[in-house]
């Protein structure tokens, strides 16, 4: 049982960021396992906010998509797109929890294009509803699955999602709600925050067994370290077991 | 009002309200008629070559999978799609029916990314205009409400806005730069619901996704619905009635018609499809084959639920659970 691989670890670091008693808006994937983990453990208040109506779903059953129907099983509110993303432009919204194929020193996403914008080398998929979390929600956190030069860049080439656009200001002045941007990236080798004076991405935290070295040589621009680097805890067997036995047995994701 | 910016993609639909008010005049009855039809009469009927289209919900939930079928078995050319989506969207590019996408998602969500959306914006045989959710939902609420652009606070400070046709105004009222997106007037509206009633009431169970601003921003909208009920029972509910008769044109019965995708309360998806769809879809000759037994080889939604297999949706059904 003390065995674990990357993603139960990286399940189980987003979803100790969850908070008890906030509302967070869950994205596909990793966000939804850390949702239904973090329900379990520490935050049972946790109210999750799925892009297409559902609000405070129980997650008892893991979605698979942000708008079938275990996103508002035993929920609070089954409503609509447009009521979300509005509820998060008032400032009702917490977190935004988001994965992206690329990021950037400054936190911005990438999932729309690699290389030009028509005809592409890569199409991707586009924004979705990633584009109003990183606008909207008050803190964002970020979740890359693998922490490679490739897909952390020091300018992604294509801003699907605004993170500190280019430095301290930016989002402000190009009309985005004030007090509001990235927060947390957690990757497979360890947790960054951005500093607040540069709003460049900085390390807090690498993964058990990870060296600093090993995380900067992964991240193709300059990364900041902070004064003090932490060392995230392993995954505790109750977490793993209900990683692997309640939420997720049928293995879609890990 | 000051311009700040002004997005650099093509905007394939652009806003007339008021010939949508003219339409809605001339083509839209408040009169009870029964709008009852197969799916080939209301595919014939209200869908041409050329059209915008919209779907609702996506790919994998609640979407209008029959009519989007029976769409590609009658071969309408030339679509211009409002891309948020997944199997259905992947379908139509698949056949070669679409020639422009307001792409805000196409992918496949926990399955990965959709090698034919790939296929055909790589080649640049489909052109876009990127946006995110929010903002084309809110494009299909402006055309709802009558207006001919809403403004937004997200995609500011965006290659999502960059590419997209929205502008980037000073906000007259308070100074700040505000992003303007521009109403989308559909065409034609495919919505698959839970119930409706012969004149096309409509009533959807569990979240409506933008089924209530879709369908008031369409010209043309054809409904396909699990089972037709009696106007007594929608009158009984009618605060359930979240899509009222006189916007619809057309009341398909399709029983089902979300498969692959789920039906919350009734059938859940079917994963092994998907899943094998998604395995073929890599493979430009077996997403032919795929396109040639399901959909070509078919004649209508009843023969293709046949193919799927009574007994399958049997299993489905018993898999959506309980509320």
């Amino acid at each position: 049982m003390s065995e674990f691989n990357e993603s139960e670890l990286l399940i189980c670091v987003a979803s100790r960021l969850m908070e008890d008693g906030t509302t967070a808006f869950v994205g596909t994937g990793i966000p939804m396992l850390a949702a239904a983990l973090a329900k379990r453990m520490h935050a049972r208040n946790l109210i999750p906010i799925f892009e297409f109506g559902g609000t405070g779903a129980s997650l008892q059953r893991l979605p698979l998509g942000v708008g079938d129907s275990r996103t508002f099983h035993k929920a609070y509110a089954a409503s609509g797109i447009c009521d979300i993303m509005e509820t998060a432009a008032r400032g009702f919204v917490d977190y935004g929890f988001l994965g992206g194929a690329q990021i950037d020193m400054f936190g911005n996403l990438n999932t729309t294009v690699i290389g030009p914008y028509w005809p592409p080398k890569v199409r991707l998929p586009g924004s979705g509803g990633a584009n109003e979390v990183g606008s909207l929600c008050w803190k964002t956190i970020i979740i890359m699955r693998k922490h490679e030069p490739r897909s952390f860049l020091e300018r992604v080439t294509f801003v699907t999602t605004p993170g500190y656009l280019t430095g301290p200001g930016a989002r402000e002045a190009a009309g985005l709600p004030p007090g509001t941007g990235p927060y947390r990236v957690v990757t497979n080798l360890g947790t960054m925050d951005f500093d607040p004076d540069s709003c460049r991405m900085r390390l807090i935290a690498v993964n058990p067994g990870v060296t600093r070295e090993q995380v900067l040589a992964a991240t193709g621009f300059e990364l900041l370290v902070a004064d003090k680097v932490a060392t995230n805890r392993p995954p505790t067997k109750r977490e793993l077991r209900l990683l692997r036995e309640k939420i997720d047995p049928e293995h879609y994701y890990i | 009002m000051n311009v700040l910016e002004s997005g650099i993609g093509e905007l394939f639909q652009p806003p007339d309200p008021d010939g949508f008010r003219e339409w809605v005049r001339t083509k839209k009855t408040s009169g009870l008629v029964d709008k009852v039809m197969t799916e080939q009469e209301a595919i014939a009927r209200f869908v041409q070559d050329g059209d915008y289209i919209g779907t609702e919900l996506y790919g994998t939930v609640r979407a209008p999978m029959s009519l989007c079928r029976e769409v590609i078995r009658q071969g309408r050319k030339h679509l211009r799609v409002a891309g948020q989506g997944i199997h259905e969207i992947d379908l139509l590019l698949a056949a070669d029916l679409v020639d422009t996408l307001d792409i805000t998602y196409v992918a496949w969500e926990v399955y990965g990314i959709s090698a034919i959306l790939r296929r055909a914006v790589e080649s640049g045989r489909v052109k876009t205009t990127d946006w995110s959710n929010g903002g084309i939902t809110w494009r299909f609420k402006a055309a709802a409400m009558g207006v001919p652009f809403l403004p937004i606070r997200s995609m500011l400070g965006s290659d999502t806005l960059k590419y997209s046709a929205a502008k980037v105004v000073e906000d007259p009222f308070t100074g700040q730069p505000v992003c303007l997106v521009p109403a989308l007037f559909l065409d034609v509206g495919l919505i698959h619901v839970h119930r409706a009633d012969r004149y096309g009431n409509c009533q959807i169970d569990g979240i409506s996704g933008f089924a209530q601003e879709m369908a008031r921003a369409s010209k043309k909208l054809i409904v396909s619905c699990e089972e037709i009920i009696s106007t007594d029972k929608i009158r009984k509910y009618p605060e359930h009635t979240v899509i009222p008769y006189y916007l619809v044109d057309a009341v398909v019965e399709a029983k089902y018609g979300s498969h692959p995708g789920e039906m919350c309360y009734r059938y859940w998806r079917d994963g092994e499809h998907l899943q094998q769809f998604l395995k073929d879809s890599a493979d430009p000759q077996k997403t032919q084959a795929y396109l040639d037994k399901w959909i070509y080889g078919t004649k209508n939604h009843a023969e293709y639920i046949e193919l799927v297999g009574i007994d399958r949706m049997r299993e489905l059904e018993a898999q959506i659970g309980g509320r």
